[in-house]
């Protein structure tokens, strides 16, 4: 690589090396023709990022995101303009529902063909407005580095989220004329933005909370996502002792606080464990750190933790009464809320309610048959004893999800990466790809279906071609099994939309990609198979479980109804359809 | 066949659901796309933007935006968060009647053939502190200006003669007192 002295940089290096002193790492992207002086100034620049060629645009948004997820440090996502831009739009959809940090950077046409319908040309400032954090079209090359800087700094503080940076190939093909030096030193100037109000909570709120803990004879906490974007485990581990406090986490919240402590309870919401939603249920305080109240853990509204207060912890302010009006808000980062709360909370003794919520956990444990062939829990629940809980598991959407939210329970946060808010399937395979690029020792599964796994599965060449041992494991019942199991419980078992007929041998498809392909199709199998595939490091290797083609994700919320009427095991009467949409 | 589209200004029938009348004001950074943000946000809601003011503020980084809006009441708050949350949006801020004051501007072509319609409508004209800006052998453009329920009752008795077409700022708005718009 030449070195390119900084009088000469061009509008691409200005940018390039501007990322790289903020200490981006990675660059997940897919070339294209206005894209080329971006591209190339990776080449002239030296840097410490490493550019990793994707397959599909959106498999490099899903690496991002994947890499965020798993070290809380935004990748960027280089792509060209039109059709690579727009194929990005999953992906930072994804990113901004999960608050996940992620920089996009697009080529775009020359600024005078804008709006003329010119060659690739997408109004992609425009068009992803409604799922960014922030978003830039540049006008001017001397902007670069302020650009970059602002989105590196808006996507990574606060409560996290994608910002695009739109640049026009005559914007990065021009000189830079600059002072480099002095605009990488230049303070920000964001008039509408102060992330930093988090830290300062507001006093009141927090005696209002404290008198709130204080009074409630069954408390519960619910840890949400936040919590642990915030780093607040050591804070929740406190709060959650010192008041003897059972925590249920949301999907996004799994591990914050370790799910095989005594006090925890587990995932809650749809398809959470009955524990965690009777506690709900009765408690008298449910005491929110960083879970936005989301549609998926509070089912019908109005009938939400009837019986309790609701303390509401959240970094963003918009959350505040959107879905649940809480008793005490507070605006704030979580773990300087609970670092204030800590000395206002008394320690507290609530060995009844803890006794009383064990009971539900000896009456309704997690389970699933272990006759009648191969099922997606047996899988999942074997895997993680093989692995002793400690892999980093990256998930796509639908019932393998929900049974790896059941049976894969996390000790520690940034192992669980899974798209909850937006629900993209395809997420999976290539999340894990990007978490295994940012723990290169760690061990990284991929769980998928067979449906979601065909979404984004090119980026198998991906992951062969860096010999990421990744562990794809896709639970294979050659159906689009949740929307199945909605069909056969709301909708006469009427299949509509949901046979994979037409699968690959997803062995030889490995094998085709130079990758290592395992079948497992005996439930006595399925310890050694996954053995197997856990010692082979050379490279990604496929594990096609052939399970159970018509199983069902048991507790269950239809959705929109409350938690109350959560269905513990299948309905013996023909259901209603829910109200509330999937 | 062309639709008629009727300009004059009738009072929609009230909807239960919907709540009219709210004065939004921001301040917000002076670039291309910032409406766009906002505007998003009211449409992906289902609130319609009844009105809408912009320009350049005193400082010209920034722009003045005054909205009235209406939509379902229970989301208001909620939007105005969103609104805020905006890294373009400085400030939003709610105002009623009683913290602000709000003015608008309405042209009002007339059409006047015959003298004593014409002495009517001056009439009018004069008693709304309006003033007459152009005035034609056929027709007149009046200029109302004021709150925006005077304007209104302006327009109801202007409609008894032949209003041409009538074209209106939107309204204004400015916090009293110390507080800040």
């Amino acid at each position: 690589m030449a070195n390119t002295q900084s009088a000469e940089l061009d509008g691409a290096q200005a940018l390039i090396k501007t990322l790289d002193s903020l200490g981006v790492e990675y660059v997940f992207g897919y070339s294209g023709g206005a894209a080329l002086p971006i591209f190339d100034a990776l080449e002239t620049v030296e840097t410490n990022m490493k550019f990793v060629l994707t397959r599909h645009e959106q498999g490099a948004t899903h690496m991002a995101d994947g890499y965020a997820r798993a070290t809380g440090k935004p990748a960027v996502v280089l792509v060209t303009s039109g059709p690579g831009a727009g194929n990005t739009i999953t992906g930072i959809m994804t990113a901004q529902m999960d608050s996940v940090p992620m920089i996009i950077v697009t080529g775009q046409q020359v600024t005078w063909m804008l709006g003329k319908d010119a060659f690739q040309e997408a109004d992609i400032f425009g068009i992803t407005i409604p799922v960014v954090k922030h978003n830039y079209l540049v006008r001017e090359t001397n902007d670069l580095p302020r650009i970059a800087k602002e989105a590196y700094h808006i996507s990574t503080t606060g409560r996290p989220g994608p910002v695009l940076i739109d640049v026009p190939k005559n914007i990065s093909q021009s000189p830079y004329t600059g002072n480099f030096d002095d605009d990488l030193a230049a303070e920000l100037d964001l008039p509408g933005y102060n992330p930093q109000k988090a830290m300062e909570v507001d006093e009141v709120s927090l005696e209002q909370a404290a008198r709130l803990i204080n009074l409630s004879k069954k408390p519960l906490i619910l840890a949400g996502h936040g919590a642990m974007i915030a780093g607040a485990e050591a804070e929740l581990m406190e709060m959650a002792n010192k008041l003897e406090c059972p925590v249920t986490s949301t999907l996004l919240g799994k591990g914050v606080f370790p799910e095989s402590h005594p006090l925890s309870l587990g995932m809650l919401g749809m398809h959470g464990t009955a524990y965690a939603n009777k506690a709900i249920c009765e408690c008298d305080l449910i005491f929110n750190i960083g879970s936005r109240f989301d549609d998926r853990i509070i089912g019908q509204a109005d009938k939400f933790g009837a019986q309790a207060k609701i303390i509401h912890v959240d970094i963003d302010e918009a959350e505040m009464g959107k879905m649940i009006v809480p008793d005490v808000e507070v605006v704030g980062d979580a773990k300087a809320v609970l670092q204030q709360l800590l000395p206002m909370v008394e320690k507290a003794d609530h060995a009844d309610w803890l006794e009383h919520l064990n009971g539900y956990k000896k009456k309704y444990p997690l389970g699933y048959k272990k006759q009648g062939g191969l099922r997606m829990q047996q899988v999942l629940d074997e895997i993680h004893d093989l692995t002793d809980g400690n892999a980093i598991i990256s998930t796509d959407v639908g019932q393998h999800q929900m049974w790896a939210a059941q049976f894969y329970t996390n000790d520690a946060s940034f192992k669980w990466l899974s798209s909850g808010g937006a629900g993209t399937m395809g997420f999976g395979f290539p999340g894990a790809i990007g978490a295994q690029f940012a723990c290169p020792d760690e061990t990284v599964i991929s769980v998928s279906g067979d449906g979601g796994f065909q979404m984004t599965l090119c980026e198998l060449a991906t992951a062969v071609i860096h010999k990421l041992p990744i562990k794809i494991l896709v639970l294979n019942n050659h159906y689009l099994g949740m929307v199945r199991q909605w069909q056969e419980l709301f909708f006469d078992n009427r299949e509509s939309g949901v046979d994979l007929e037409g699968n690959p041998d997803f062995v030889k498809l490995a094998e085709a990609y130079g990758a290592k392909g395992i079948n497992i199709k005996r439930p006595a199998d399925v310890r050694k198979k996954l053995q197997e595939a856990l010692d082979y490091n050379d490279g990604p290797v496929v594990i096609n479980a052939e399970c159970i083609k018509t199983d069902n994700v048991f507790p269950m919320i239809p959705a929109g109804a409350a938690l109350e009427d959560m269905l513990i095991e299948p309905p013996k009467y023909k259901m209603e359809k829910p109200v509330g949409s999937t | 066949m062309s639709r008629t589209i009727t300009t004059t200004d009738k009072k929609p029938a009230p909807r239960p659901d919907v709540i009219g009348g709210h004065t939004l004001s921001m301040f917000v950074n002076n670039q291309p796309g910032v409406l766009m943000r906002i505007c998003q946000i009211f449409a992906r809601r289902a609130y319609n933007i009844d009105s809408l003011v912009v320009s350049q503020g005193r400082d010209p980084r920034f722009s003045r935006l005054t909205l009235g809006i209406s939509g379902d009441p229970a989301g208001l708050t909620q939007i105005i968060l969103q609104c805020d949350k905006l890294i373009d949006v400085i400030h939003c801020y709610e105002h009623t009647a009683d913290d602000s004051v709000t003015r608008e501007m309405a042209l009002v072509k007339v059409s006047v053939e015959g003298g004593e319609k014409r002495t009517e409508v001056l009439q009018i004209v004069e008693h709304f502190g309006g003033k007459t800006v152009d005035l034609s052998e056929s027709s007149m453009i009046i200029r109302i200006e004021g709150a925006s329920d005077k304007v209104d009752a302006a327009i109801r008795l202007l409609t008894n003669y032949d209003i041409i077409e009538t074209v209106r700022t939107g309204k204004v708005v400015m916090a009293r007192g110390e507080q800040s718009t």
